[in-house]
């Protein structure tokens, strides 16, 4: 607790200067307990803490959700159970519905740390972990390294057909298989660009239209006010929508490794 | 030219990326409403993919400000 109060006192100490134009002052990293393990960086920062503090959210949310159990769930409840059908719909939907349950596990950690972390972005003062391209691209790359070893476990050799496409004349083969290849490279790279550039992309913009609200003159400032409020709910979307895609995309590169296409 | 001025051009050349995002989105809704009026019954399917779809087009966009934010660590 004393560290998110020093957090909260030394914002407010930099909120009672004079406002100028820093939109990316959010995305800054400061470390609170400096660790270190074997060599490693393993120091405690505002990322560590309020990734903590999602995981935090989300155990409340279905620890509280689904006490009690009752037969007719009240709303909380429902919320949790709507929350928990959702993703396994998705990855039976995907996967299939035997291999679909063997993953299910991780999937649902993976959509709701990502959901938790995009949406505690939103709270004033806070930090988003997923608006650091480490965190994403740490995720992107364990998860296509598991789909490329999983397919080999699966297939053996045969899973390098994967990068051979079907039907196309075996003349342009020395064209499409390099760029099979490049784009099965890219799949970590999108994938954790998409997360991270979106969450970056949505809090700058809040932050630019912030200082709007702070400089400009009471009559024009009620503008891009109003537009905080009504951004402010595009980004609880997209946050949603965000962690949705990653999980989908999760989903069928596991998928890819255990059907071939 | 002095560097950090030519690095300002250049992070706005690369916000130039919103106009292929722009054209996407516009017809992908384009689309998915011209789906919906021909197919009412199947506007719940249509529009889960409309949301997939828009995660996609507007990630495009963003690529261009990761662009912005490696030129703004160099300028």
């Amino acid at each position: 607790m004393t560290l998110i109060s020093s957090a909260i006192a030394s914002e407010a100490a930099q909120a009672s200067a004079e406002p100028k134009m820093d939109p990316l002052h959010h995305f800054e990293v400061h470390k609170f307990v400096d660790l270190s393990l074997f060599g490693f960086d393993i120091s405690i920062s505002n990322s560590v803490l309020w990734m903590w503090i999602a995981c935090g959210f989300a155990f409340l949310f279905f620890t509280q959700g689904i006490k009690g159990g009752k037969q007719v769930p009240g709303r909380l409840q429902s919320l949790v159970e709507l929350g928990y059908l959702f993703v396994l719909e998705m990855a039976e939907d995907i996967i299939g519905k035997k291999d679909g349950r063997k993953f299910f596990p991780y999937i649902f950690t993976l959509f709701y740390f990502v959901l938790f972390c995009n949406l505690s972005g939103l709270l004033p003062g806070s930090f988003t972990p997923t608006s650091q391209i480490i965190i994403t691209g740490t995720f992107a790359s364990i998860i296509v390294g598991f789909a490329l070893i999983f397919g080999f476990y699966n297939h053996g050799l045969h899973y390098l057909k994967f990068f051979v496409p079907s039907g196309i004349p075996v003349l342009l083969m020395p064209l499409m298989i390099p760029i099979e290849i490049i784009s099965f490279l890219a799949r970590p790279v999108s994938l954790s660009v998409r997360l991270f550039a979106n969450m970056t992309a949505g809090h700058t913009m809040l932050a630019v239209m912030f200082f709007y609200v702070l400089t400009l003159p009471i009559f024009a400032s009620w503008l891009p006010f109003g537009f905080t409020v009504v951004f402010t709910g595009v980004e609880i979307f997209i946050g949603f929508i965000q962690a949705y895609i990653f999980t989908i995309l999760t989903c069928v590169y596991i998928n890819d490794a255990i059907h071939m296409h | 030219m002095e560097n950090s001025a030519a690095a300002l051009i250049g992070m706005g050349l690369a916000a130039l990326g919103f106009a292929g995002s722009g054209v996407g989105l516009g017809t992908l809704f384009g689309k998915a409403i011209e789906a919906i009026a021909r197919q009412p019954g199947a506007e719940a399917q249509v529009s889960k993919y409309i949301w997939i779809g828009m995660a996609f087009v507007e990630a495009i966009a963003l690529y261009g400000l990761v662009v912005v934010f490696i030129i703004m660590s160099k300028g």
